[in-house]
């Protein structure tokens, strides 16, 4: 079994920090895994996408021609890659930055504001661990259990202040 | 072992640590520099030197000068950056100095861009240095393999007393795999450095009399009795330093030729085609020099075309076609400029040439 996953936003928006956590909990989890970012002059608000391969065997190409699940934070990632999605995956789009419709009707379409709901809870940041509980739920591809733990070990030390925000964060979608 | 996920760049920092690294000159240049980045607060740490540079030719000599002391040096850069290092590189293979140098590989020439390239090959494997001298290379496909081979590359550098280097690119660099970090060596003290490098620069007290490390021999019979001898090494690296690695050759009718991430792709183009029908082989070549032309030995009488897939402009191709010495047709696959293809589109240009080829 082979899973392709497509992270696609804007620099700051955390895409790269989820499809990091995805590949690490599934390497937990004794799957092999390959993260590859797209990379170039790096800045808040260029571009930011990254590609997460997650099998049960060697990964020979962490390059991928189609998407089982596509994880879009706005709409030009939306635009640009929902044709990559195969018939029957999965496409989760941020609604809060995305006001247009998905124009796919073979995928499931899972429309998340987590902005909004990030804004709800007091902190925009959180947005991306608001996707990331709406991954889990829709693809159920690691355990919520592993994510929880590498939550603990992301927002520890300095940054331990946030792990309780981001932890309600994560419930919003997986509780 | 419990594995981790790393950055390629970090990785390559990380294990050439545990190597027993004592000194790194850098000087930052996308797509590597994580790896100074990561010196610069990571081998302080396990007691060795960082030194940022105020250029490619400082980091050079000054990796000449602290190798030449008998210290493990590391030292990475990009095509443009290893360009600038070719004439120190040079020197070193002349005098002898045990060095490992990591090209975090992207596209040419000049400045180029920041994406992943290939079009240092005929640069690595044939030298852009003057005089009669070569460097084993190494390319790999992936972290695990890169992180084990620069930890190797310390040894086989003090064996030949020559540079080694390591030729992976920026994907490699940029992407993360779980991998499993090689035993932490610790770096060796000098009393025993002196013991066991006797031509080591260690300073009058560690050894009798002066050990002087030079490249300039004005003697012609002296000159050329020392390229012998630094022939002889070579021959050794040809017998012993030849790695590759093969997969379906004997029925292959379509036979890729590739390395590092060009590798990866055919791989799966490999089983793309076997899902049309059409079995391919490939030769993944891990020693760029020497080339690995014994793995030509094992493509079977069914082989139609073999094809060198490359990030350049056929620069492969060369060493494909005297590997395969006229027994089957060659062929190219080639995107260059940093562009990687995508394997749907390498098994489409395989069949184009294996149908002409037919």
């Amino acid at each position: 079994m082979k899973q392709k996953l497509f992270f696609a936003g804007s620099g700051g928006q955390g895409t790269l920090a989820m499809g990091q956590m995805i590949a690490k909990a599934a390497m937990d989890e004794g799957k092999e895994v390959t993260w590859l970012p797209s990379y170039g002059p790096e800045m808040r608000g260029g571009t930011a996408n990254c590609t997460v391969v997650v099998s049960d065997k060697a990964i020979s190409c962490p390059l991928i021609n189609d998407a089982d699940v596509l994880v879009a934070m706005n709409l030009p990632s939306l635009r640009k890659f929902e044709t990559m999605v195969n018939p029957g995956g999965v496409i989760l789009m941020n609604s809060s930055l995305i006001p247009e419709k998905c124009l796919r009707d073979d995928v499931k379409v899972v429309e998340v504001p987590c902005n909004d709901l990030a804004k709800e809870l007091g902190n925009e940041k959180c947005a991306n661990i608001i996707m990331l509980g709406a991954i889990l739920k829709e693809t159920g591809i690691v355990s919520l259990e592993t994510i929880r733990e590498q939550l603990e070990h992301m927002f520890s030390g300095r940054k331990a202040a946030f792990l309780p925000l981001n932890q309600k964060a994560l419930d919003i979608y997986t509780k | 072992m419990k594995k981790i996920l790393m950055k390629g760049n970090e990785a390559f920092a990380e294990a050439a640590i545990r190597a027993g690294c004592k000194c790194y000159c850098g000087y930052p240049i996308t797509p590597q520099n994580e790896i100074p980045e990561y010196m610069s607060h990571e081998l302080p740490k396990a007691g060795g030197a960082f030194v940022q540079a105020e250029s490619e030719l400082a980091a050079i000599n000054m990796a000449y000068g602290a190798a030449a002391s008998g210290g493990r040096v590391f030292i990475s850069s990009s095509s443009p950056g290893i360009s600038l290092m070719q004439e120190g590189l040079g020197f070193i293979c002349s005098a002898e100095v045990p060095l490992v140098v990591l090209n975090v590989s992207r596209g040419g020439p000049g400045v180029g861009g920041i994406q992943p390239g290939q079009a240092d090959y005929n640069q690595v494997t044939r030298g852009g240095y003057n005089g009669d001298c070569k460097i084993p290379v190494f390319a790999p496909a992936g972290i695990q393999e890169c992180v084990d081979l620069i930890y190797e590359c310390f040894d086989l550098a003090e064996e030949y007393r020559n540079p080694m280097m390591i030729l992976a690119d920026g994907m490699m660099g940029q992407m993360m795999e779980p991998i499993v970090l090689p035993e932490a060596k610790g770096i060796t003290p000098v009393d025993k450095i002196s013991e066991e490098k006797p031509w080591a620069i260690t300073g009058t007290d560690s050894h009798p009399g002066r050990n002087v490390i030079y490249s300039l021999r004005m003697e012609p019979d002296v000159l050329e009795k020392h390229v012998y001898h630094l022939f002889e090494k070579y021959e050794k690296a040809e017998k012993e330093l030849v790695r590759y690695k093969s997969q379906g050759l004997e029925d292959a009718e379509i036979v890729f030729v590739a390395f590092g991430t060009m590798s990866r792709l055919c791989a799966e183009a490999v089983e793309l085609l076997a899902e049309k029908g059409i079995k391919a082989g490939l030769i993944r070549p891990i020693s760029l020099w020497p080339f690995p032309d014994k793995a030509f030995d094992e493509i079977g009488d069914k082989c139609k075309i073999v094809i060198s897939t490359e990030l350049s402009m056929g620069q492969m191709l060369a060493d494909v076609k005297s590997a395969v010495a006229g027994r089957w047709k060659c062929g190219l696959i080639n995107r260059t400029g940093g562009i990687v293809p995508s394997s749907l589109e390498i098994v489409e240009r395989a069949i184009k040439l294996w149908e002409e080829a037919k």
